[in-house]
């Protein structure tokens, strides 16, 4: 296959990725929308998800159609949502074989957010049976279509090769945890967003909020997900992209914008996990903190590179030799 | 703010004193205080966001320059805040240096209670079990102290440290969390001080150099030079080398038509004068690197070899000479400064094109960065080029206030547009102008940076005790065995509970486990 061929086979399959996440959207819609009418308790044991469907009990409110119909959306959805995370796969595989030579697809803006919100759907996908994830779907899904196109309208940039300073491994290592982090702390941050909406109507009966698990639960899973983002975004920031800068630019931390701004996520994220093991500061102070972080991040990725110029973002190079060697994304 | 936690011993006390004192300690306990840590995290992030923002004279001077050039009245309020050098700056050091107080005040103390709470047994069990929130019970055939010695076995099985009593038994597991808590905190330090030992010992500078050019490691070689505070000259490695040769490939085709890659500079190098001479093919992201330096390729471009003569017929300059490259097409920009031509020095300001190409509308342009169609276009200027005015002038720059613009006798533009191998005589018989041919040069940037493996060891310790701190559960877990009377002979209970340490564990799980494994034990 050639290489045109293989970019046009990735932007069909981001097409078809971001058309079956809608459906697997519409499917989880559907379900909630029939959820509407249960009442919390009687299908409370069959959002956990657990597999087995279990007896409503005593609620004889809820007639068996209706059941059948929510779990069946429900598995709907999931599978949907699997095989747009297949497609998506397929896009990354794509962007990556068009490039000559064959490389990663992460070398510029669109294929980072390309690679972020597969991280995004499969971080989703792979702790779905877990934690029980079910009510964190209509979240998920809409946020990758929401991101996927706003990537193909804003930030679609053809396939290129990558500048001479992209060309290492390090870029493989450096840039794999740098998306891998991104994703799990989204998801993390969707979580601390529910926190946040669950903590002010604890009490609700109805609605989407009340099928959204007790705040010590969302606490914990949020906990989960940046407890585990934390270090590979240290490793990331703090040990690979100085190891790469040395290489590239001869000078391994120069407090560039976009170290800065990545200094700047590392620490707000270290003053969440501090904030966690404070008195007055649990719960809604960390979350508050968990969302901080999450803006610096994506701040530190889109912000610094078009508001601070084309020219400058990670450009080392000293005037004199102001060439086309630095340039990373 | 309090730093110091001994208040001077005072000769007699009195009760203010003793206040003093208090005060101090009260200061030095909210200082080392997780809320007092916070805050100052949050604080490092807030004072980092100008340097973002701001151009930085230690990132970009020329940028930083600029910068100030267009913003004359903030400019100096700017200056006294040390926003230019943020990174640098009283207010931000004094942050990151409070919380490295904090944090050795936080260390220390923990330092002692994990040392004691390491040789210490594990805590006896409560008197009721049934008070922590995780607890279950069950009940046994076996004799009581059969009971109890099962679950023992189940609770070292799972590397519990165990203390068993009469009737019960203690465990704890997890104790090297801490260690891990300590050893990030403890590395956060190492971390600063390599960096802090980068910053003040080493030394960055930066050097063009044409093809077939050599260049030594000594100060006065250098284009431009950033010593650390605490630099010494002596520190200097005495390593030479040449540029053998200058090499690029050029995209012609697709959308990045025009990109240059596989830079390659031919290096023929010496560690010190009397060493042998080596090779290497230096590269982007490959540096050579000679003892504690670093040498790395960090650009590229053309150096017109111009010949002027002057009105004498004699040459009054001639040689290669770096053009600095604008844009991606590599249209570079330089000077020529012939000052002791006769009558009168001459002066040349213009660029250099790899693939001059020309429309109306835009002008002469390069439409490639590769030499394809090489061309110069300058102008020329004649008189006092400010040479002998002493104070060192940029030779990227021609100094026009006293000269004069020469023109052609009907007074249009002159412009001295020349190919390869064409010369162009001045009007006035000023004297020629030759484009002889172009050379290569490259930019090599070389760095020492003394202690930067101590900073990449403390990072990678501080990933270390993070992954630790993060992911290994402390809990301490509990059994009590009772013997309960029944119609046929009795039963033994046994009430098992559990503690997280860490919060965000599942305890529950962890004593259904407990409980299955050891009821196993029992009925085989
Ligand atoms: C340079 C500044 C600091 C950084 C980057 C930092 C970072 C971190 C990180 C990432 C954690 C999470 C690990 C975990 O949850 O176990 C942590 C935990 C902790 N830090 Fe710091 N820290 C700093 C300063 C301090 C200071 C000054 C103190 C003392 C007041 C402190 C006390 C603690 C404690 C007690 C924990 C454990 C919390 C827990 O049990 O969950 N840290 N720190």
């Amino acid at each position: 296959m050639s290489d045109s061929a293989w970019e046009s086979l990735s932007n069909q399959f981001i097409g078809a990725a971001g058309i079956v996440y809608f459906l697997a959207l519409i499917a989880h819609l559907v379900e909630w929308s029939a959820l509407r009418k249960v009442p919390v308790t009687a299908v409370a044991k069959e959002l956990v998800g657990s597999g087995a469907p279990t007896e409503p009990a005593d609620v004889p409110a809820v007639d068996e159609a209706t059941q059948s119909r929510i779990a069946l959306f429900g598995r709907f959805g999931l599978i949907l949502t699997g095989l747009a995370a297949a497609l998506h796969l397929g896009a990354l595989v794509g962007r990556g074989m068009a490039a000559d030579p064959n490389r990663v697809p992460w070398g510029n803006m669109y294929e980072f957010t390309l690679s972020g919100t597969f991280v995004v759907a499969v971080v989703y996908l792979s702790l779905y049976k877990r934690y029980a994830l079910s009510w964190l779907a209509p979240i998920v899904v809409g946020f990758n279509i929401t991101v996927l196109m706003a990537a193909k309208i804003w930030l679609y940039d053809p396939v290129a090769p990558l500048t001479e300073a992209l060309n290492s491994y390090w870029l493989i290592i450096h840039v794999v945890s740098a998306v891998i982090a991104t994703g799990a702390f989204t998801v993390g941050g969707m979580l601390s967003v529910l926190f946040l909406l669950k903590e002010r109507a604890p009490e609700r009966t109805t609605g989407y909020l009340a099928r959204v698990p007790a705040t010590s639960t969302l606490d914990r899973i949020s906990y989960r997900l940046h407890a585990f983002a934390f270090p590979v975004w240290t490793f990331a920031v703090l040990i690979t992209g100085p190891i790469w800068a040395h290489q590239a630019w001869s000078s391994y931390w120069n407090w560039d914008p976009k170290e800065v701004w990545a200094f700047i996520t590392w620490v707000i994220y270290a003053a969440y996990l501090h904030a966690r093991a404070t008195a007055g500061w649990k719960g809604r102070n960390a979350a508050y903190l968990a969302l901080l972080g999450l803006a610096t991040l994506w701040w530190s990725f889109i912000g610094i590179n078009f508001f601070f110029g084309g020219g400058s973002q990670h450009s080392y190079a000293a005037p004199a030799a102001e060439i086309v060697v630095a340039d990373r994304q | 703010m309090a730093i110091d936690t001994e208040a001077p011993e005072a000769p007699e006390r009195r009760p203010g004193e003793l206040n003093l004192r208090e005060l101090l300690r009260w200061s030095w306990r909210q200082l080392t205080s997780m809320r007092t840590a916070l805050i100052l995290l949050l604080l490092l992030a807030l004072a980092a966001i100008p340097g973002s923002v701001i151009p930085q004279e230690g990132v970009d001077s020329l940028k930083a320059s600029r910068w100030q050039d267009d913003h004359p009245k903030l400019t100096p309020i700017y200056e006294r805040l040390g926003l230019f050098d943020v990174f640098d700056s009283v207010w931000f050091s004094a942050i990151y240096i409070l919380l490295m107080v904090s944090l050795v005040g936080c260390i220390l103390p923990r330092s002692l209670v994990y040392w004691r709470a390491l040789r210490a047994a594990p805590p006896a069990a409560p008197r009721n079990l049934s008070r922590l929130p995780d607890h279950t019970t069950y009940t046994t055939e076996a004799p009581a102290d059969e009971a109890l010695a099962a679950v023992t076995a189940v609770l070292k099985q799972r590397r519990y440290r165990t203390l068993t009593g009469e009737d019960s038994v203690g465990a704890e597991r997890g104790y090297l969390r801490e260690a891990g808590n300590l050893l990030f905190h403890v590395s956060v330090l190492v971390v600063l001080v390599g960096f802090a030992i980068g910053s003040l010992f080493g030394y960055k500078g930066g050097v063009a150099i044409i093809e077939g050019g050599g260049f030594t490691n000594t100060l006065n070689q250098y284009d431009d030079f950033e010593p650390g505070s605490l630099f010494a000259a002596d520190d200097m490695e005495p390593f030479s080398f040449k540029v053998e040769k200058f090499d690029a490939e050029w995209i012609k085709e697709g959308s990045s038509a025009g990109m240059a890659r596989k830079f390659v500079a031919d290096l023929s190098y010496r560690e010190d004068p009397a060493a042998e001479t080596d090779d290497y093919a230096l590269k982007v992201n490959h540096p050579l690197t000679i003892g504690g330096t670093d040498v790395f390729l960090v650009g590229h471009g053309y150096a017109p070899v111009i010949t002027v003569r002057d009105g004498n017929g004699e040459v009054a300059y001639s040689g290669p000479t770096i053009f600095l490259p604008e844009d991606q097409s590599f249209r570079s920009f330089g000077v020529i400064k012939a000052a002791d031509a006769q009558p009168t020095p001459i002066g040349l300001e213009g660029w250099f094109y790899p693939t001059y190409a020309f429309t109306e509308e835009t002008g002469p342009f390069s439409a490639f960065g590769d030499d394809l169609n090489p061309a110069i276009s300058m102008l020329v200027y004649t008189g006092d080029l400010g040479m002998d005015d002493g104070d060192g002038q940029s030779v990227y720059e021609l100094d026009k206030s006293k000269a004069e613009l020469v023109k052609k006798p009907d007074g249009s533009m002159l412009r001295v547009d020349l190919a390869v191998g064409d010369t162009v005589e001045l009007p006035n018989g000023a004297g020629t102008v030759s484009f002889d041919g172009y050379e290569r040069w490259t930019k090599i940037q070389i760095s020492r940076t003394p202690g930067k493996w101590v900073a990449l060891a403390g990072v990678s310790l501080a990933l270390l005790g993070l992954l630790g701190s993060l992911f290994i559960r402390p809990r301490r877990v509990w059994a009590r065995v009772r013997r309960e009377d029944g119609v046929d002979g009795g039963v033994t209970v046994v009430e098992v509970a559990g503690l997280d340490r860490s919060g965000g564990g599942d305890v529950a799980e962890e004593l259904r486990e407990i409980v299955a494994a050891a009821s196993r034990k029992e009925s085989p």
